[in-house]
C-alpha cells in the first residue's frame, strides 16, 4: 500500500505522520506548502527577521513512534491477581503482586459494580479521580474533555491541581501585580518585536528556555533567542547550575545557592536606591508602598539592616561586585527580565518561600518602569511573535473541566462539593481529616487563595472519606513531592479500589487493582490549535504561527487499547447517562461543531480542512503594531492586549493592575487585610532564610542542596522510559551494567570529597528516601549544589512494594519535602532539598 | 554540472537539543530503505551522534555540542577498502553502503577515521548515514536531521550551486572539515568548533570593583591580540591552539601592569586578577 501522510498534533507541536500499511513509519514537523501564508517579518535595528515556513518540534516529540510502539505499552485490561472485588482485596500487596489479563467486559463489570457499591455504601464523594497533563495534545480529547465531562456528570471528589510549575508566581506575585487570571504571571504580548527593536540586556533568572521549551510551542523560540544574540543583546543567567541555555549562550553566569535568590534581588534594589537609578515617576505614580520597601532595603525599619550586595553575597555565595555590576547594567540598559510566563517557570519559583522571590521580581520590574520601551517581563525570551489574535479558535481549558461544553448543549457540573488537594492526596486518603488553604488554581480571584478546605467534608455537606481512586494517565510518583507518601497511600486499607487507565506502564500502574489500556493520541481523532491551552493560558503563544490541526486517527488503537472517551461512553451507558454524555454526537460530530464555531469556516470548508489536515492562520499584515503587555499600564492607557481573561477590561478599572489598589503593590493590601501577621509571607515581599536548603537546620546532617528543575528530554513522565532512544542521550540517562540510570550532576570538589568519580553509581539520600543515580561530575555545578532533573518516569524500588525502599529508577522526588512553600502558600518545593551523596557498590 | 550535497554545521547555534539525533533514529531504526540502507538496530548505532564538549572550570564554563555524521567525502576511505563495489558515491555526492553487496565486509567499518560506520552483528553489515538519499529521492527537501534543527544550525544543500544557501554560507563564513588533516574532502563542514580559551576576571584591588574596559593583550603562537574586559571585568580569548604557551598582559591606567603565563593544556581560567596601584 502506498504511504499516506496524515496530520496530528503532538504535545510539542503539529506533525506529519507517515503511515504505511497501517504502521507509522515516521513523524516529522509540519512543513508548509506553497499555498500556506508567507511568514511575518520583524525589522529591527537595520535587520530583518523572518521565521522558517515550518514548525520546530520539541526534540522528544520525535521519539513518538517508538513511544507508540513501545514494549512498555499497556496492552490489555488487567486485574491484580490477589484483588477480589467480592472478597479479599489485599491492598497491602499493591506494588508487589502480579496481574492477570481480563476481557474488557470483565473490566467494565468490575468498574460498574464498584462505582455502584461505593455510591450506595459511602456516597458519590467517596470516589476521587485525577488525570495528568500533557501525555498527548488535543482539544476535545485532552484531559479536560472525556475525563472532565464524565466525572462532573457523575459527581466525584475533584483533586485540585497545585500550580506546580510556577508556585511562587501564583501564591506570591499575584499579591504584587494581580494577574490572578493568569495564575500570577504577566501575559506576554507583542514581546518579540518589542525586544528586538529596543532591548539591550536579557536577565534570565532561574530559567533554562532551551530546555523547558519543547512542550506546547516546541522550539520555535530558540531561534528568537539566537536573533537576540545576533543583535548583540547580552544574556546574564542567574541559576545555581550553568543550565543548557546558559552554558551555550550566556555572556555571564551568576550562581547563587538555591532559595537565596531573593537576597540578591533585595541587593539589586539596594544599589538602585542608593545610587538613585530607579524610575521615580513609575514608583510614585504606579505603585503602592515603595517608601516602606525603601526603608526595609536601606535598613531604616525597626531592627533592620541595609540589604547591601555584601550582605547578599554572603548568603548567596556570589561576589558582591557581580551584584553591583548586574544592578548597574540593568539600570543603564533597556532590560527584559526573562522570567515568568510559560517558559519562564520551574526554577526559583519552586523553592521554600518562593513567594518572596517572585514578588521581588515584580518589585524590580516596577523600579525599572514596567512597560517602558524594551523594559518588561518576557518569560524565557520565549513568547509572543506577531500573530492575528482576532482569529477565533479554542484551547482545551476554554470551558473549564468540560471541553465538550465549548459546543455541547449542556456543560457538566459537579454535584459533589468535596475536594482533595493533589499535594495532599495521600493524607486525604490515609488520614481522618486533612486541611489546607486555597482552591488550587486560583484564577478567578485573589479570594480563592483564602478558602479553608477540609477533606472529607462533613456528611451533611455531602462529604465522605475517599474509597476509590480513578487515575487517568500519568503518575504522581515522580512528579509530586515526598513521593514515598504515594506507595503508602496505595497500600492503605482506606483505599478500597484503585483503577489506572493509561497508555504506558507508569510508576503508579503496578499499584492498581484494575488496569485499563489507553490508546495514544495518534490512535484517535481530535482537532486543536498548536500549543493552545485556552483558559488561564489563552493567547499565550510561543510558536511562530497559529496552526489549526485536524488530528487524524493515524492508526487503529494498538493491542486492546481504547480511547478514554470510548471507555467513558461505555461507563456512561452502564450508569445511565450516555445520551447526556454524548448528546448523540460521534467524535467527528464534536470536531465539526468546534470547527463551525471557530473562524475556520471563513477560510475553507470542513472537508477541505480535513483533507489538508492543517491551517496556518495568516500573520497580521506588515506594519501592524501589536499591543505590548504592560505598556498600557506604563502609558496610563486602558489595557489593550488581547487578554480575554482580564476581568478589568471594559470596566472603569481598565487602566489598573489586578491588585485591590489597582497599582503594583510593594505592600500588599490583600495580605495586610487577611494575613497581617504571617511571618512566612509578610505583607511586603522580602528575603527569608529558607526552611530547607543552604543554611537551614537540615544542613548539618545533609550538607548538599539538590535542585530538581523540569526535564530536558521528557515531558513530565510521558517520554522518559517509553523510548529506548532517550536512554542513549548521555545528558538524559546513562546505561551502566545494562541498566539506564538517572543522572545527578555535581561539582568535582563535592565528588572528590566523597571519593566519587564521573560515571560512578551513587546513592542520593536523606531521611525521606534514597535514589540510585549515575554521577555526572561537572564544572557546571556550583560546589555544594547538586542537580538532578525533576524525576524520571520509572520508579523502580529495589524492594518492590515497600515504601521507603531505595529506588534505582531515578525518582528523585522521593527526596523532596512534603512541606509546602509556606503556611498559607500551598505550593510544592522541589529546588532546594538537603541531601547527602555517596558511592554505591553493587 | 551535477549536484554535490553537503551540510554546514554551525556549532555556535547548536543548543544540544538532540532533535537531529532523534530524527535520525526515527528515520532509520527498524526502518529498512530498500536499495539504500538496511534497518538500523533500535539501539547501539548512531548515524548522527552528538559530542558534548565541556570547557573551563566553575564559574567560567561553556559547553558546545558537535553533531557528527558521515561526511560523504570526495575521497571516501570506505569506498577504497570496499570489495565488489559495495560502497559507491552517487552523482550527487552521497556515499552509500550497498546493503546487499556489503554483507560480511567488516573491514569497511574501520576505514573511517571519523568512526561513523557501525557494524550490524546480526546482519553482518556495515551501516551508516545515507544523508536520507531515500527520502530526498522521494522529493523531500532536506535530510531529517536538518529538517528538525530548531535554530538553523544545520544547513543542507547543493555545494555546486553558487546560489544555494549552503554555497553562500561557504563563501561568506569559510566553514572547515572537523579534522582537515584526514584530507578526505569532507562535505560536512563546520563553523565555530570550540578550541581552547583563556579567561580571567580583572578586579581593582583598592575598590574591589570589577574592572571594565581594561585592555588585555594575549601573546603567543606568533600572534598578538587585544581586547577589553566586559562590565564584569571578564575577558575571554577564544579560538586558541592547545598545548601552547601564552602570555596575558593587563594594563589599566594608574595600576601596575600584570603579566601572566598560561599553557593551554586545557581551557584556562586565570581566576580573579587583582590590579594594584
Amino acid at each position: 500500500m502506498a504511504e499516506k501522510i496524515l496530520t496530528s498534533c503532538a504535545i510539542g507541536g503539529p506533525v506529519f505522520v507517515h503511515v504505511d500499511d497501517g504502521r507509522i513509519t515516521k513523524i516529522r514537523p509540519i512543513v508548509f506548502d506553497e499555498n500556506d501564508p508567507q511568514p511575518w517579518t520583524i525589522e529591527a535595528r537595520g535587520k530583518k527577521f523572518t521565521p522558517p515556513r515550518q514548525f520546530s518540534l520539541g526534540s522528544y516529540v520525535v521519539t513518538q513512534k517508538s513511544r507508540i510502539y513501545s514494549e512498555n505499552r499497556i496492552k490489555y485490561p488487567m486485574k491484580r491477581v490477589d484483588f477480589d472485588p467480592n472478597g479479599e482485596r489485599n491492598p497491602q500487596n499493591r506494588g508487589k503482586s502480579g496481574y492477570a489479563r481480563i476481557s474488557w467486559d470483565e473490566a467494565f463489570d468490575i468498574l460498574e459494580s464498584e462505582i455502584r457499591r461505593i455510591h450506595a455504601t459511602y456516597g458519590k464523594a467517596a470516589i476521587a479521580a485525577c488525570t495528568s497533563s500533557h501525555a498527548d495534545f488535543g482539544l476535545l480529547q485532552y484531559k479536560m474533555g472525556p475525563f472532565g465531562r464524565f466525572w462532573n456528570m457523575l459527581g466525584y471528589t475533584q483533586i485540585l491541581d497545585n500550580p506546580d510549575s510556577w508556585e511562587g508566581w501564583h501564591w506570591g506575585a499575584t499579591h504584587a501585580w494581580g494577574y490572578y487570571w493568569k495564575l500570577g504571571i504577566s501575559d506576554n504580548f507583542g514581546m518579540l518585536e518589542e525586544a528586538l527593536k529596543h532591548t539591550e540586556l536579557l536577565v534570565m533568572w532561574g530559567v533554562d528556555p532551551n530546555t523547558s521549551a519543547g512542550g506546547y510551542n516546541g522550539q520555535d523560540g530558540c531561534r528568537w533567542r539566537w536573533w537576540c544574540k545576533e543583535l548583540g543583546m547580552k544574556m546574564v543567567f542567574i541559576d545555581p547550575w550553568c543550565n543548557f541555555t546558559a552554558a551555550t549562550w550566556a555572556d555571564k553566569w551568576i550562581a547563587p545557592y538555591p532559595a537565596t535568590d531573593a537576597a540578591m534581588a533585595e541587593a539589586i534594589a539596594y544599589v538602585w536606591i542608593t545610587e538613585d537609578t530607579y524610575d521615580h515617576w513609575f514608583v510614585e505614580n504606579k505603585t503602592l508602598g515603595f517608601e516602606e520597601f525603601k526603608k526595609h532595603i536601606l535598613g531604616e525599619e525597626e531592627g533592620g539592616f541595609p540589604r547591601t550586595p555584601e550582605w547578599a553575597a554572603e548568603i548567596c555565595g556570589v561576589n558582591a561586585r557581580d551584584i553591583y555590576v548586574l544592578a548597574r547594567e540593568w539600570a543603564s540598559k533597556k532590560t527584559m527580565l526573562c522570567t515568568g510566563s510559560i517558559y519562564g517557570v520551574s526554577g526559583a519559583c519552586r523553592q521554600p518561600y518562593a513567594t518572596e522571590w517572585a514578588r521581588l521580581m515584580v518589585y524590580l520590574l516596577a523600579m525599572r518602569g514596567l512597560g517602558a520601551d524594551g523594559c518588561n517581563t518576557w518569560g524565557g525570551a520565549s513568547m509572543a511573535p506577531p500573530m492575528d489574535m482576532d482569529f477565533r479558535f479554542f484551547g482545551y481549558s476554554d470551558n473549564g473541566w468540560d471541553a465538550f461544553g465549548i459546543v455541547a448543549e449542556e456543560t457538566a457540573q459537579n454535584s459533589v462539593k468535596q475536594k482533595a488537594y493533589r499535594l495532599l492526596l495521600p493524607e486525604c486518603i490515609m488520614n481522618e481529616k486533612t486541611e489546607w488553604i486555597g482552591e488550587g488554581f486560583c484564577g478567578n480571584s485573589l479570594e480563592q487563595q483564602l478558602t479553608r478546605q477540609v477533606c472529607p467534608l462533613p456528611p451533611e455537606e455531602g462529604g465522605a472519606p475517599i474509597k476509590m481512586l480513578y487515575r487517568q494517565g500519568g503518575s504522581f510518583i515522580s512528579t509530586m513531592t515526598d513521593t514515598n507518601r504515594w506507595p503508602r497511600m496505595f497500600q492503605h486499607p482506606n483505599l478500597e479500589f484503585f483503577v489506572t487507565a493509561d497508555i504506558h506502564w507508569q510508576s503508579e500502574t503496578k499499584f492498581a487493582d484494575l488496569i485499563l489500556p489507553i490508546c495514544s493520541g495518534f490512535e484517535k481523532k481530535d482537532i486543536c490549535e498548536l500549543g493552545a491551552p485556552g483558559g488561564y493560558g489563552a493567547n499565550d503563544m510561543g510558536a511562530n504561527y497559529r496552526v489549526i490541526i485536524y488530528m487524524n486517527k493515524c492508526i487503529e488503537p494498538l493491542w486492546e487499547s481504547k480511547s478514554d472517551y470510548d471507555i467513558y461512553c461505555e461507563l456512561a451507558k452502564r450508569l445511565g447517562f450516555y445520551d447526556r454524555y454524548t448528546e448523540g454526537n460521534t467524535i467527528e460530530d464534536w470536531i465539526r461543531k468546534v470547527y463551525n464555531k471557530s473562524s475556520m469556516p471563513e477560510y475553507m470548508s470542513f472537508e477541505e480542512f480535513k483533507e489538508k489536515g492543517y491551517f496556518v492562520v495568516p500573520p497580521p499584515p506588515p506594519g501592524t503594531k501589536a499591543a505590548v503587555s504592560n505598556k498600557w499600564y506604563y502609558e496610563d492607557r486602558e489595557c489593550d492586549v488581547p487578554d480575554h481573561k482580564n476581568p478589568l477590561k471594559g470596566t472603569e478599572r481598565a487602566k489598573m493592575m489586578g491588585t485591590p489598589s489597582g497599582k503594583i503593590e510593594f505592600v500588599s493590601t490583600f495580605l495586610q487585610e487577611h494575613f497581617p501577621d504571617d511571618k512566612e509571607r509578610p505583607v511586603m515581599g522580602q528575603f527569608l532564610p529558607p526552611w530547607e536548603g543552604k543554611g537551614s537546620p537540615l544542613e548539618e546532617k545533609y550538607p548538599l542542596v539538590l535542585m530538581t528543575p523540569h526535564m530536558r528530554f521528557s515531558y513530565h513522565t510521558h517520554f522518559d522510559n517509553k523510548s529506548p532512544w532517550l536512554d542513549e542521550i548521555p545528558a538524559h540517562r546513562v546505561v551502566k551494567d545494562g541498566y539506564a540510570y538517572w543522572i545527578v550532576r555535581l561539582h568535582k570538589v563535592d565528588a572528590e570529597a566523597r571519593g566519587i568519580k564521573n560515571g560512578d553509581l551513587v546513592k542520593l539520600y536523606n531521611d525521606r528516601g534514597a535514589v540510585l543515580c549515575v554521577a555526572h561530575v561537572t564544572e557546571r555545578m556550583k560546589p555544594g549544589v547538586l542537580m538532578s532533573y525533576q524525576a524520571g518516569a520509572k520508579y523502580d524500588p529495589l524492594e518492590p512494594g515497600k515504601p521507603g525502599s531505595i529506588d534505582r529508577g531515578g525518582c528523585v522526588n522521593l527526596l523532596s519535602p512534603a512541606r509546602m512553600v509556606s503556611k498559607n502558600a500551598p505550593g510544592m518545593v522541589s529546588n532546594s532539598i538537603n541531601v547527602e551523596i555517596e558511592r554505591w557498590e553493587v | 554540472m551535477s549536484k554535490k550535497y553537503g551540510i554546514v554545521i554551525d556549532v555556535a547555534k547548536c543548543t544540544g537539543c538532540y532533535a537531529c539525533f532523534l530524527a535520525c533514529k526515527d528515520e532509520n531504526c527498524g526502518e529498512a530503505h530498500p536499495g539504500y540502507t538496511e534497518a538500523q538496530p533500535m539501539t547501539g548505532q548512531y548515524w548522527l551522534n552528538i559530542t558534548e564538549v565541556e570547557r573551563g572550570t566553575f564559574p567560567k564554563v561553556k559547553i558546545s555540542h558537535i553533531p557528527k555524521l558521515c561526511n560523504h567525502c570526495d575521497n571516501p576511505g570506505c569506498m577504497q577498502m570496499a570489495e565488489n563495489g559495495a560502497v559507491y558515491k552517487r552523482d550527487d555526492g552521497i556515499v552509500i553502503i550497498d546493503p546487499e553487496k556489503a554483507v560480511g565486509q567488516k573491514q569497511i567499518v574501520n576505514t573511517c577515521p571519523y568512526r561513523v560506520i557501525f557494524w550490524n552483528e546480526e546482519k553482518q553489515l556495515p551501516q551508516k548515514c545515507d544523508l536520507c538519499a531515500h527520502f530526498l529521492d522521494q522529493g523531500f527537501e532536506k535530510p531529517r536531521c536538518v529538517e528538525m534543527c530548531p535554530t538553523g544550525a544545520l544547513v543542507f544543500g547543493d555545494l555546486n550551486d553558487p546560489n544555494s544557501e549552503i554555497s553562500k554560507l561557504v563563501a561568506e563564513k569559510k566553514p572547515y572539515p572537523l579534522r582537515p588533516e584526514f584530507e578526505l574532502g569532507d562535505n560536512v563542514l563546520y563553523l565555530n568548533v570550540p578550541k581552547k580559551f583563556i579567561t580571567g576576571t580583572v578586579i581593582y584591588k583598592d575598590t574591589d570593583q570589577c574592572a571594565k574596559d581594561v585592555k588585555v593583550t594575549l601573546k603567543g603562537n606568533g600572534v598578538e591580540q587585544s581586547l577589553e574586559t566586559d562590565v564584569f571585568g571578564d575577558f575571554w580569548f577564544e579560538g586558541l591552539e592547545s598545548k601552547t604557551d601564552y602570555t596575558v598582559e593587563i594594563e589599566a591606567e594608574g595600576y601596575k601592569k600584570v603579566c601572566l603565563q598560561a599553557r593551554t593544556m586545557k581551557d584556562v581560567d586565570l581566576g580573579e586578577i587583582f590590579l594594584e596601584k
